[in-house]
Order: structure tokens, then C-alpha cells, then sequence
């Protein structure tokens, strides 16, 4: 990332793959770029991180907690149970989220860098 | 038992006939990998279903609760979940970088040479450790079609290949599927499995609504029903967490065992997916990053339901007909035919059995049997298909045609001499996949085998190489091909040396975990960072990094992604 960023640049081929980085580079600084990486990425890393610490709180209550998972709430239908069909709930639910998102705010940022990328050219 | 066998030979037969016709219609090298490009979102979700689908959640995941009840419910949750991960991080980016494999995207950045050689390496390893559970998964239902099967072959089979005697069972069905899938069924599989996740998921709704059924729709007695199903072991219901993995008896690194297996399995079950090769092909069969995106929603939805639905298959089998009589050859009373051993894997075609037999007579319960037997059957065929695919597209497309031929003999190779080397492939691949499947066992369940090897090897060599190359700027050649090869070998040691899932366990392994994924994956990851920075020590890779901005730009807007063709 440091001195290493500018070196490689310099030390690639001198016709075509120079300014073809340059051109991709330049793409990668452009507002468009930057807001559609922000955008996603406040969208997905926190919800990956949901994700895996939901699913990971069902193996490791199951052992840390038994009994608790072994109370049973309707009958025989015990948290345990409950608590693996809710993580089915939790994986439409993120995901239904993540389309609305991606198609309301990514696809729109993404054409304007297509858009803008074509213009380049 | 003849009713049985034609009605099963039929609905295979119309399989066969459909993928017949689909393999007319491929043409060109675009067609004959990606199908055109040219499939729709909701088509590829129900392909993707198909391809995911195998013999592991159709008959091993039912298997598995049936046998062991909640644990082998984690199964399904850790399936659908992995999607997520897929969603969020792969699917689009895959879209917009990839052309026909995985390889593609690597060699973006890297060095193709080397990277192309890791990866046809770690995705042969994965398909081959994914097929020996299919063929197990095969096999198991020839033993329930033809139970005499094995003793009548026995004879032609008394020779050891590396020490290992073949299953004559899954040695001839194996066999059949390869030929098959080689001698032209290999091609355009997408519309096979969109008939197959059809046919797969009609089969599951049928057979839960039967179990419902039986218990007249209340869903508490249900419960009442396999509260009742008590472990022997352990005392515990079946309702109960801690049968398959019992907690308290052992602990390693000082934590109880049976948790560090279930955080294991977890890992590998949620991140195995993303780095399945045969998963990560069905992106580039789409025609955008939309289409990808919306393939993987319908694919949720079906395999969601269908997971769901194991609740009904795997405890319905534990209620109503119980371990203990689930095997190739019952007597009346569906009790196991004497002399016989109780197989995970026959716990779905069992319980089609029992229904039918139960709610239309005898002639119903073959009639049942056959059918569920030939949606497994083409379930395994199709999976076998794509995994082949998969593997041969590695070593022709990637390291035959890219490597070898391009980069050392600097020749140009004709359709048919790619067409040869992926179909020699396939056999070789085919035969490592059977013998595996005799050294393993036919008992051993195909649901723990695929998620203990398979989806380890995806998520240590590939997911890692597969993230880093869409995500990190530093990541270089070095880093990709340690993750790739050094997962790989890793995850497979740690499985030769561990326990495994031959019965009896060994007594004293030498890796105390079934779950290799808790050490295999971090092991995956650490490697491909510290290959990277190895590499850049060595100052060898300096395009990787140039290159970082290209695929950065592309995996994020599309721009430049392979573009649908115009149909003709």
C-alpha cells in the first residue's frame, strides 16, 4: 500500500497496460466509484457480521446453554428447534434486504460508472 | 420388486431423454460452458437448486436426523446460511470478473501458470471427495432396488485396486453415470437440473405432506412422536441437541468436543459454498450481475424450503420407522432383514416405502419407493454431471489448455483435442471418486462426507484465493496458489489422520476431529496471507497489484463483463 503503490506502475510495460492502468485507476477514483464502494460496504460487512454471529450463537448455545435449549416452549417443539427454522427467517429476511438495497442503491451508482467508463474510452 | 424397478427405469429414462435433447442444442465453447450466457435469474436459481441439491441433502441430511435427530437438522440450517456469504460477497463479482471456471477470476490477477495449475488442482479435490459421496449416495439405492446386487457381483469382484476392494454396487452404478455423463450427457446440464430440482423438490413436498398426513396435520403430535425417540447412548430425545456429538463426554483444547465439532461443521458448512467450483460456474451462465443476484434469491427460496422440509423427512423417518430397520432389505413389519446393517443413506426411499405402503397398500409402497429412488437417482446423476464439469473444465480449460498448451508448447488446440482431454479427465476422475467411495464405505453418510472433506477443501484453498483476489489490493500469485494447494493438502491430511466416518471409529486418531474445518480453514486463510507476503518479499508478482485496480472497477459496476451474446 505505501511505497509499493507507486512502483508498479512505473515498472509495467510502457504501451498498452500502462494506460490501460491508468484507465482503471482513474475509474477507481472517480465520486460514482467511491460512493458505490462505500455504499455496498455499509451494507455488507455489518450484515455479514449479523450473520455470522446469529448462525454461530446456535452451535455454541446448543453446547454452552443445553438445558435452556432443551426448554420446551410449545409440547415437545424446544428453543433449540425454534431457534435453527428462525435462522431460516434470518437468511430470507438478509437477503431480501440486501436486493431491495443493491437495486435501489448499487445498480443506479454502478450504471454511472459504466456510463462514465464508456465515455473514457 | 419389478414394479418397483420399471416404474424407477422409467422416470430415469425420461431424465436421460431430456438431457439427450438439451445436448442437441449446444454448440459453441460459450454454449457448451456457460450455456449462452443467456439463462434467466429465476432458471439459473432453480439450477443452482439442482446443482446443490445432491445426494448429501436428499438422502444424507434426512439420514442424518433420522439417526441421530436435531444435530443433523444443524445440516440443513448451516446450508441455507452459507448462501448469504454468497450473496453479499461472490455471486455478482464472480459474474462480472468470470468468463467459463473459477480460474478465470484468479488469473485476473495473477500469474496465470501457476494459478491456473493450483486451481485445476483444488477443484479436481473437491469434486472428487464431492462424487465418492455421490456414488455412495448411488450405490445405496441400487442396494435398495436390487438387494441381492452385491452377493450376485461379489464374485467378479474379489480383487483389491490399492489395497481396496470395490463395492460392486457403487462400482456398476458409478460406472454407468460416467459413461453416461461422458458420452455426451456432460453438456448443458443447466436444463437437467432445473427438471432435477423440480423433480426434487415434488418428491420432498410429497413425503412431508404424507408424514403430515399420517399425524393428521397436528404438528405437536408430530413432536409428541419423535420425543419418544429416545438415544440409547445418551438418553437424550430426539427432539434434543448432543446425539450425533455428545456433550460432556470429551474435551479437546481444553473445550468440550462435541462443541468444537458443531463450531467446525458451522464453518464449513457457511463458507464451503462460496468456494464450490461447480456453484461458482452456474454465475457465468447468467447475463449480468442482476441476473446472478436474483438467481441466488430463488435459489434461497427453494433450498430454504426444501431444508425446511427435512424436518418432516428425517424425523418422520426416526418416528415411524426407526434406525434400527432402515436398511436395503426389510421383512414384514418393515423390520431390517436379518444379517443386515442400518445405512444413513436408504432413511428417505425407507420412508417413501413405509408411506405408501401405509396410506395406498403394498403396490403403493413400491410404487413410492421407485419414484423417490429415481428422484435421487437423477439428482445424483445431474450433481455428478456438474461436478464433472467442474473438474474436467479445471483441467482442460485451465490447465490443459491454458497452462500446457498455451503457455509451455505455445500451440492452439482445437475444440475436439479439449473435448478429449476433459472426457479423459472425467473417467479419471469418475474412478478416483469410486474407489474413494469403497475405501470410505457404503455405510459411512453422504451428507457428513460431503461437508467433512469437500466443503472443507472449498472453503480453505478456494474461498480464501477467491476472496483475497476480488478484495485485497496486496494479494499476489504466491498467496493465491499457497491457499489453493496448501488448503487442499492440509484439509486432506487432517481427514486421512482424523477419525473418519468408517465405522468402527478409530481409537485413537491422530487429529481428535471428524470437523477438520476449525483448523483446515484458518490454516487456508493464514497461508494465503503469509504466501503473499512471502511473494512480495521475493518481489516476483508486481502485476498483481496494477492489475488490482482492474478487477476492483469490474467486480464492483460490470464494466466489461463477458457480454450476452444475440441469439441466433
Amino acid at each position: 500500500m505505501e511505497i509499493g503503490k507507486s512502483q508498479p506502475v512505473q515498472k509495467a510495460p510502457p504501451t498498452g497496460e500502462a494506460t490501460d492502468a491508468a484507465h482503471w485507476e482513474g475509474l477507481e477514483e472517480t465520486t460514482e466509484f467511491k460512493e458505490l464502494v462505500r455504499a455496498r460496504w455499509r451494507f455488507v460487512a455489518p450484515a455479514t457480521i449479523f450473520f455470522l454471529v446469529y448462525y454461530f450463537a446456535l452451535p455454541l448455545s446448543n453446547g454452552l446453554f443445553p438445558s435452556f435449549m432443551r426448554t420446551e416452549v410449545i409440547g415437545h417443539i424446544n428453543i433449540a428447534y425454534l431457534f435453527a427454522l428462525s435462522e431460516f427467517v434470518m437468511a430470507w429476511v438478509l437477503a431480501y434486504f440486501y436486493i431491495r438495497q443493491a437495486t435501489r442503491v448499487f445498480d443506479p451508482l454502478a450504471e454511472k460508472v459504466r456510463q462514465r467508463a464508456g465515455q473514457g474510452k | 420388486m419389478s414394479i418397483t424397478l420399471t416404474l424407477f427405469l422409467i422416470v430415469v429414462g425420461i431424465t436421460l431423454v431430456i438431457t439427450a435433447w438439451a445436448a442437441r442444442r449446444t454448440r459453441t465453447t460459450v454454449q457448451f460452458w456457460a450455456a449462452g450466457r443467456t439463462i434467466k435469474g429465476w432458471q439459473n436459481g432453480l439450477a443452482i437448486a439442482g446443482d446443490y441439491m445432491s445426494a448429501a441433502s436428499f438422502l444424507g441430511i434426512a439420514g442424518l436426523i433420522a439417526f441421530n435427530g436435531y444435530d443433523g437438522f444443524m445440516y440443513s440450517v448451516g446450508w441455507l446460511v452459507a448462501y448469504l456469504t454468497v450473496l453479499f460477497l461472490i455471486a455478482e463479482p464472480m459474474r462480472n470478473t468470470g468468463k467459463y471456471t473459477m480460474a478465470d477470476v484468479l488469473s485476473y490477477r495473477m500469474s496465470p501458470v501457476p494459478v491456473r495449475s493450483a486451481a485445476a488442482f483444488s477443484t479436481i479435490a473437491v469434486s472428487a471427495s464431492y462424487m465418492m459421496a455421490q456414488m455412495i449416495g448411488a450405490g445405496s439405492l441400487i442396494k435398495i432396488l436390487l438387494p441381492d446386487l452385491d452377493k450376485n457381483l461379489s464374485p467378479y469382484f474379489n480383487w483389491a485396486l490399492f489395497g481396496t476392494k470395490l463395492d460392486p454396487s457403487i462400482a456398476l452404478v458409478g460406472a454407468l453415470m460416467m459413461i453416461y455423463v461422458i458420452a455426451g450427457g456432460m453438456v448443458a446440464t443447466t436444463w437437467v437440473q432445473i427438471v432435477k430440482a423440480v423433480l426434487l423438490m415434488g418428491g420432498a413436498i410429497l413425503l412431508s405432506l404424507l408424514v403430515l398426513l399420517y399425524f393428521n396435520f397436528n404438528f405437536l403430535a408430530f413432536f409428541d412422536k419423535i420425543y419418544s425417540v429416545k438415544d440409547k447412548a445418551t438418553g437424550l430425545p430426539f427432539t434434543s441437541p448432543g446425539i450425533l456429538y455428545p456433550y460432556g463426554k470429551a474435551t479437546v483444547w481444553g473445550i468440550d468436543k462435541a462443541l468444537v465439532e458443531n463450531v467446525s461443521l458451522g464453518l464449513a458448512l457457511i463458507l464451503g459454498t462460496a468456494g464450490l467450483p461447480h456453484i461458482l460456474m452456474r454465475f457465468f451462465t447468467v447475463p449480468n450481475a442482476k441476473a446472478a443476484r436474483s438467481s441466488v434469491a430463488w435459489a434461497m427460496g427453494l433450498i430454504g424450503s426444501f431444508y425446511v422440509m427435512t424436518t418432516f423427512l428425517g424425523f418422520g423417518a426416526a418416528a415411524l420407522i426407526g434406525k434400527a430397520n432402515i436398511c436395503a432389505k426389510v421383512v414384514t413389519g418393515f423390520k431390517c432383514a436379518p444379517g443386515l446393517k442400518p445405512n444413513t443413506n436408504m432413511s428417505m426411499p425407507r420412508l417413501a416405502d413405509f408411506l405408501g405402503t401405509n396410506f395406498f397398500g403394498a403396490t403403493g409402497g413400491e410404487f413410492l419407493l421407485a419414484f423417490i429412488a429415481a428422484v435421487a437417482f437423477a439428482t445424483i446423476l445431474a450433481v455428478v454431471a456438474g461436478l464433472t464439469l467442474a473438474a474436467s473444465g479445471a483441467f482442460s480449460h485451465d490447465f490443459y489448455v491454458n497452462v500446457v498448451r498455451t503457455h509451455l508448447f505455445h500451440g492452439t488446440v482445437s475444440e475436439r483435442e479439449q473435448v478429449l482431454v476433459a472426457r479423459i479427465t472425467a473417467a479419471l476422475v469418475g474412478l478416483l471418486s469410486i474407489w474413494l467411495a469403497a475405501k470410505t464405505g457404503a455405510t459411512a453418510n453422504v451428507a457428513a462426507l460431503v461437508a467433512g472433506v469437500a466443503f472443507v477443501i472449498a472453503a480453505s484453498a478456494n474461498l480464501p484465493a477467491i476472496l483475497f483476489t476480488l478484495f485485497w489490493k496486496r494479494f499476489n500469485t504466491w498467496g493465491a496458489v499457497a491457499s489453493l494447494v496448501g488448503g487442499t493438502v492440509v484439509t486432506i491430511w487432517l481427514v486421512a489422520v482424523g477419525p473418519g466416518w468408517t465405522l468402527p471409529a478409530v481409537a485413537h486418531p491422530a487429529f481428535p476431529l471428524q470437523n477438520v474445518g476449525i483448523v483446515a480453514i484458518p490454516v487456508g486463510f493464514l497461508l494465503a496471507i503469509v504466501g503473499t507476503y512471502v511473494g512480495e518479499l521475493a518481489k516476483a508478482d508486481r502485476l498483481a497489484e496494477v492489475k488490482f485496480h482492474e478487477i476492483d472497477v469490474r467486480a464492483q459496476t460490470g464494466v466489461g463483463a463477458e457480454p450476452t451474446p444475440v441469439p441466433a
